[in-house]
């Protein structure tokens, strides 16, 4: 047999049925759903009279229009409509037969933290999710991606989804990181390397030494953001940490079944020799601290840098960054480190795991967030929250004078009333720095956790190095 | 699905890299659980002030567009979040296609779901596209999807790819789910031999 990436390997798997043309009919293994994308698919549902057709491949959460406040078992903390939609997914989950974690579940959470966690996301799976960063599973070597409402339909009711192939594109860390440099520097440093365009019509596989020495919530990070570099979906390629870290999960295979699954994961890798249609390569030592500048998260620069000119620009992004820049509020030559910052926030399912939240906490330990500054944390879900409680972090955050949340989307999208005023500038571990992301007219600066919280230390954007020098 | 054939229509010029979805269709308009409605809010924050007010620079908000059926833009169309409420906004606004150098890969999909037709166009042709619809209403584009072809006010006529299975969904406003409930005994089959060869799943 030629040799096959790990895309292609997933991909064939998973072939229900081709038709001349090249397109697919492919199996969804695991289909996860939250209350944003999936109301007008279940009233198509009921409207033609079908069903579900896997209910038990099927996992709702309801994650993006909860409150994360500590008082959200009262309705009230509810708009209207965010209320009506969280009871419509909670209708449909129960009315459909659905895995369901309503949000009085402590395992509740955003819904690319909480399907790893409780094992439904395993290697070599299909995952879909009407969701964007669904890209978070590959992580675990899983083929994932975000499909619109009508394919959240298609998989309701079918379980598969018609698909034509995406090409290869190898994306390599090389070596290793620099102290202070994290996952989420990587997936920024390969953003800002190839645009936001660059992974269009791609799956890309994360390699090299740096991802390998990632964890998996590292991975899960840096596959997270693989669709803001426009890739269909994001994958490395299973190891021993995967499997430890599926291991006595919930709904992973037990006994016998965990030994078969285990044989066959380990055939899932990139054949010597395979064929990618797009390489590039990374020095890990090369990435620095990120930030971005702009309102798209191509606008990466490392923190050390100054804030760009629109001329420094070609073409059609002249007039983007003009945009960008008048929207951010910056003057071309600033440094980065001098930009204030009013909120920090430090969530979402790019940077709401328990180690993002250790990261944080290690430079918060023994010091206070700025005065005037508000911070937030809001853990990605309810078992992540309780973990961090039981280390001792939750104590930190709060000694520091963070708030310290529920689980939920939060501040990442804004749809609860977590929300920048217009101007408010804010550092934030999550994905979107699109204008009006977490508020209309407001401000984003995406980073790494640790960088959040050196933010809220200084009042502004700050060389997270700096801080680690003073305390050795 | 309504279908898609042959359309001549004012064209808006939007010359921006990176229209995002977020700026389509902002979030505060995603909680509703229909899919009706959401042309009055399509580009909002780009469309009005806090007031309610239009903002009187903002292409659709000036007399010739008003009435935009097509959409001219620059890279990458569409790129941010899976919302399907963003080809919703448009359709219910009266954009039925959208021409650009590239879109992101999911609203793409989302739009063929909808009756949209996206166009890729390589740079040349979308500048020519775009000085074409700044010249207002009288400057109609026509999309013909049976010829595959985009002929500007004046008779220049470009042809376009797009995949055949796609364009005939398209063209004959067919239902995607309908067409894999025919292929059921395939799916059953596959899910037989899935069970025995990774029975975890
Ligand atoms: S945390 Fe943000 S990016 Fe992740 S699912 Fe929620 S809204 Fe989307």
């Amino acid at each position: 047999m030629n040799a096959r990436t790990l895309y292609d390997k997933i991909w064939d798997d998973h072939v229900v049925d081709q038709a001349e043309d090249g397109t697919c009919l492919l199996y969804i293994d695991r289909h996860l759903v939250h209350e944003v994308t999936s109301p007008q698919a279940f009233e198509g549902l009921r409207m033609t009279g079908r069903r579900v057709r896997a209910p038990e491949k099927t996992i709702a959460v309801p994650d993006h229009n909860v409150p994360t406040t500590l008082d959200r078992a009262n309705a009230k903390t509810m708009t209207e409509d965010s209320r009506i939609q969280v009871e419509a997914l909670d209708m449909n989950a129960r009315e459909f037969g659905l895995h369901y974690y309503p949000v009085s579940d402590v395992r509740q959470g955003i819904v690319h933290i909480v399907g790893p966690e409780q094992g439904w996301t395993l290697p070599g799976m299909t995952v879909v999710c009407g969701d964007s960063h669904t890209a978070t599973h590959g992580a675990f070597g899983s083929l994932a991606h975000g499909i619109g409402t009508s394919e959240v339909e298609h998989v309701l009711a079918t379980q598969t989804l018609i698909q034509r192939k995406a090409k290869n594109f190898k994306v390599e860390i090389t070596g290793s990181l620099m102290p202070g440099v994290t996952a989420k520097d990587i997936t920024m440093a390969v953003i800002g390397e190839t645009g936001t365009a660059g992974g269009t019509g791609y799956v890309i596989e994360y390699c090299g030494q740096a991802i390998r020495e990632l964890s998996m919530e590292g991975r899960m990070t840096v596959c997270n953001m693989a669709i803001e570099g426009g890739a269909r979906a994001g994958l490395i390629a299973p190891d021993e940490k995967t499997f430890a870290y599926c291991m006595g999960r919930p709904h992973a295979p037990k006994g016998a079944a965990w030994e078969a699954a285990l044989a066959y994961w380990k055939t899932l890798f990139t054949d010597e020799g395979a064929h990618f249609d797009k390489v590039i390569t990374i020095r890990g030592e090369d990435i620095a601290p990120l930030v971005t500048w702009g309102t798209s998260p191509e606008d990466v620069l490392p923190i050390t840098a100054t804030v760009p000119a629109a001329s420094d620009f070609k073409g059609g992004k002249v007039e983007a960054a003009q945009r960008s820049l008048d929207y951010m509020g910056l003057t071309p030559g600033m440094k980065l480190t001098d930009i204030k910052i009013d909120t920090v926030f430090i969530g979402s399912c790019t940077n709401g795991r328990i180690e993002d939240l250790r990261a944080a906490a290690a430079v918060l330990k023994g010091k206070k967030i700025k005065d005037g500054m508000r911070a937030m944390v809001v853990p990605g879900s309810g078992l992540v929250r309780a973990q961090a409680e039981e280390e001792g972090l939750a104590q930190i955050f709060l000694d520091a004078g963070f708030e310290w949340r529920l689980a939920g989307c939060s501040m990442c999208l804004a749809m609860n009333p977590d929300q920048l005023a217009p101007g408010e500038r804010c550092a934030a571990t999550s994905n979107r720095n699109f204008e009006g992301r977490q508020g209309r007219g407001g401000r984003t600066h995406l980073l790494s956790p640790a960088m959040a919280a050196a933010a809220a230390i200084t009042g502004h954007l700050t060389d997270i190095r700096t801080l680690m020098t003073e305390t050795v | 699905m309504e279908k898609f054939t042959k359309l001549t229509g004012v064209a808006a010029p939007m010359p921006l890299v990176n229209i995002d979805t977020d700026m389509i269709i902002p979030k505060q308009f995603l909680k509703t659980i229909k899919r009706s409605g959401l042309g009055a809010n399509l580009f909002d924050e780009m469309r009005f002030n806090l007031d309610g007010t239009e903002i009187d620079s903002f292409v659709l908000n000036q007399p010739a567009y008003r009435k935009a059926e097509i959409i001219i833009a620059g890279d990458n169309f569409g790129c941010g979040s899976s919302r399907e409420h963003a080809p919703w906004a448009l359709l219910d606004f009266g954009i039925r296609s959208v021409i650009a150098t590239s879109f992101a890969d999911i609203f793409y999909n989302n739009c063929f779901k909808n009756g949209i037709l996206p166009i890729v166009m390589p740079q040349d042709v979308v500048d020519t596209l775009m000085e074409d619809s700044r010249r207002g209403e009288n400057a109609r584009i026509t999309v013909d999807l049976e010829n595959q072809t985009v002929t500007t006010s004046d008779g220049q006529s470009f042809p376009f790819e797009v995949d055949a299975f796609k364009k005939h969904c398209l063209m004959n406003g067919l239902d995607d789910i309908s067409l894999t409930m025919e292929k059921a005994t395939n799916i059953d089959s596959y899910e037989a031999k899935a069970a025995t060869l990774r029975p975890w799943v």
